[in-house]
């Protein structure tokens, strides 16, 4: 066993494969290791056993021990009707629970609401699994037709016309609407489109593929048509200072997500752009906006810009809010997709290049997919930062998840010790879960796309 | 000098700057020719073959591919690419697509190939590399020879008429370098023109048809290699190749 202090050494058999020698895994591993291995280490697991304790007791006696489960009103959550000590009031969250989730939207309309909510967690959940195939489809689904959807769903209204009626109207003619005019121009618009998508395509063999799917797409667009009588008026309009809750908190939310992506796509690729004008736009836009507060933008959304738009042009004032939190949320997004741009080495649009590949695919197809992995976990990031920040919409009189709580606390019938630590807890989870799945589904892509990383 | 050159290079210079990194640069290449192209670090080896297919910008000259002028007409530069396969030192695979994925790509988006094609093309010159196994797995997951000759193969799908390497072994271990040089031979002898900067003077000798030394951006000298190892004319060429070969 003189290996190494010999000059001439040759192995003879390969040293065999051995366990492990201490227990380095299990419960008893950890405890070994990491939890009890030293003085300090003692003391430390010791004193955040004391504080777990401290934290957890109160909060489980607040939320399940001490709370009260059932009552009609104040008197239940009463600590001389209760006979000990109230914690959490649930029949407060029961009792303003619709109000919570819906805000002021009418009663017999909620449905609308509830199909919204439905078809979003159908789309979005197999767009979320990465194992479902059709992925092209469903994400063109969720991120296009389905915000048209959405619209007609909770804000309600009708049709007046398509092509036809846009191009009357752009140029004064007067148009009055009817059913047969409507499938007119419903019918002519779909065949010119369809037309345009063949010739788009590159002629007859090429371009069948383009102008089918722009068949069917028109084809799904008559079927939504049907089901809502989009062509006569629609569902009863819902003026969105009606809406509220929860409701508003998720459209501002997801919205601002869904719309400030590729507001900061763009905005990153002119910054980083050879084009002078595009790249001193790119900078401008987005100084402005990292330079102004949210509430700065909210308030000028509501109060300012109307005064500046001409007197019969008029912006729902959530469309408006919308707007300016995706472009507000698009110019931070611009700056951490930046960074995953500069992140990517020069060979990889030289290599693209040199295969032939025009400027648009080469960021398509090898520059913005490894750029955007790089920065998966700064862009959830921020927008779970923006989930939360949703909630600034309140002091544009937009009733969010936490403002329609506020307005449930001024309700004398729930006035109890409790009811404010309660709301606030009820609503804490919510947000909490949001956060945290949106946190835990980064971390599940970043795993996923793991292997593929250098 | 061929009468048909596919590749013609006239007094073409270029400056980094304030730097004069190519200078008087003229250079044709003949159809079916290989060429090799050495020189100590920074004489402008590399510069000279990017400005073949555009990846730098010269700013005197003129160089043509197969009859298309390259200048700032972004089509004749998309054009002349195509026709050139380029192999780069670090490999520049795509990390996150397959091997496979890598050997499709420009045949289905810019040739507009159908995927069941190029992913049999693709598995042609994958197979023609020696590594169809390979062919599921991601870079990452390869050697550095094995992603060098994916390298080789991805170049290969668009059917180049030119293939420049540009220092092709030089970020290999040594025990790679041979897989990666015999790839090279095997293209040289089915007689692709091809231009190669390289410090494998054991390659030169046994494919190039003529070796171009360069230095301080400037060509010094250019001859067949058998004259070029055994007597070479400038002071600087004597100069490197005794501290190369030794």
């Amino acid at each position: 066993m003189s290996n190494g202090t010999d000059t001439n050494f040759v192995r003879g058999a390969l040293a065999p494969e051995r366990q492990a020698p201490v227990v380095t895994t299990g419960v008893v591993g950890l405890m070994r290791t990491r939890l009890f291995n030293s003085p300090t280490n003692i003391l430390l697991t010791l004193i955040s056993a004391v504080v777990l304790w401290l934290l957890l007791v109160p909060t489980i006696r607040f939320l399940f021990i001490d709370a009260v489960w059932q009552g009609s009103d104040r008197t239940a959550c009463l600590a001389e009707n209760a006979g000990h000590p109230v914690g959490a009031c649930w029949p407060f969250i029961q009792a303003k629970f619709t109000q919570l989730i819906y805000g002021f939207y009418p009663e017999d309309q909620r449905w609308r609401a509830n199909l919204t909510f439905a078809l979003a967690v159908l789309l979005l959940a197999p767009l979320l699994v990465p194992k479902i195939p059709h992925k092209a489809l469903n994400a063109a689904l969720f991120f296009i037709a389905f915000p048209f959807l959405a619209f007609f769903l909770l804000h309600g209204g009708g049709l007046d016309g398509f092509a036809f009626y846009w191009i009357a109207e752009l140029f004064g003619a007067a148009w009055t609407p009817s059913l047969t005019r409507f499938w007119f121009d419903f019918s002519i618009t779909a065949a010119f489109v369809t037309m345009a998508m063949l010739w788009f395509g590159g002629g007859w063999p090429n371009g069948r593929r383009a102008a089918l799917s722009s068949a069917l797409t028109f084809a799904g667009i008559a079927v939504v048509i049907v089901a809502l009588r989009l062509d006569q008026g629609g569902l009863p309009i819902v003026d969105t200072r009606q809406w509220g809750g929860l409701l508003v908190t998720l459209v501002v939310s997801v919205t601002g997500i869904v719309a400030s992506m590729p507001v900061g796509i763009a905005l990153a690729l002119g910054r980083t752009s050879r084009i002078p004008l595009l790249r001193a736009f790119s900078v401008m836009f987005i100084e402005f906006w990292r330079g102004v507060p949210l509430i700065t933008v909210l308030f000028f959304a509501t109060y300012m810009l109307p005064l500046f738009l001409p007197g019969d042009f008029t912006i729902d004032a959530l469309v408006r809010v919308l707007v300016g939190i995706a472009l507000f949320a698009g110019a931070y997004n611009a700056e951490v997709i930046r960074g995953g741009l500069l992140a990517i080495p020069r060979g990889q649009r030289e290599a693209a290049n040199a295969l032939g590949l025009s400027y648009w695919k080469t960021t398509g197809l090898i520059v913005l997919p490894q750029a955007l992995r790089h920065v998966i976990p700064s862009l959830v990031n921020s927008f779970i930062a923006l989930f939360k920040d949703t909630t600034l919409v309140l002091i544009v009189a937009l009733f969010d998840l936490l403002g329609q709580l506020r307005a449930t606390f001024a309700d004398p019938v729930w006035a109890t010790p409790t009811t404010l630590f309660t709301g606030f807890a009820f609503t804490g989870i919510i947000y909490w879960i949001g956060c945290f799945a949106m946190s835990r589904y980064s971390l599940f892509v970043e795993r996923r796309l793991d292997p593929h990383r250098r | 000098m061929a009468a048909d050159p596919i590749i013609r290079i006239e007094k073409l210079n270029k400056w980094f700057g304030a730097f004069h990194v190519l200078r008087d640069i003229d250079l044709s290449v003949a159809r079916r020719e290989r060429i090799v192209i050495c020189g100590p670090s920074g004489s402008g080896k590399s510069t000279l073959i990017r400005c073949i297919n555009a990846l730098e910008e010269f700013q005197e000259g003129t160089v043509t591919v197969d009859g298309i002028e390259l200048g700032h007409n972004l089509k004749h530069v998309e054009e002349v690419r195509r026709e050139i396969g380029m192999v780069f030192q670090s490999f520049n695979l795509f990390p996150h697509l397959t091997v496979l994925e890598n050997c499709t790509l420009a045949p289905i988006w810019v040739r507009n190939m159908p995927q069941k094609e190029a992913e049999a093309a693709a598995m042609r010159y994958l197979e023609r590399v020696r590594i169809p196994e390979q062919a599921h797995k991601y870079p990452g997951q390869i050697s550095g020879g094995q992603q060098q000759r994916v390298a080789i193969a991805r170049a290969l799908t668009m059917n180049p008429k030119v293939m420049l390497f540009d220092e092709p072994t030089s970020a290999l271990d040594p025990e790679m370098v041979k897989e990666v040089l015999d790839t090279i031979v095997d293209l040289a002898n089915d007689g692709m023109t091809m231009l190669v900067v390289t410090h494998e003077m054991g390659f030169a000798r046994e494919v190039a048809d003529r070796v171009v030394f360069m230095d301080m951006g400037q060509v010094i000298e250019t001859n067949a290699p058998d004259e070029f190892f055994s007597h070479p004319r400038h002071e600087r060429t004597k100069l490197f190749l005794s501290q190369i070969l030794r």
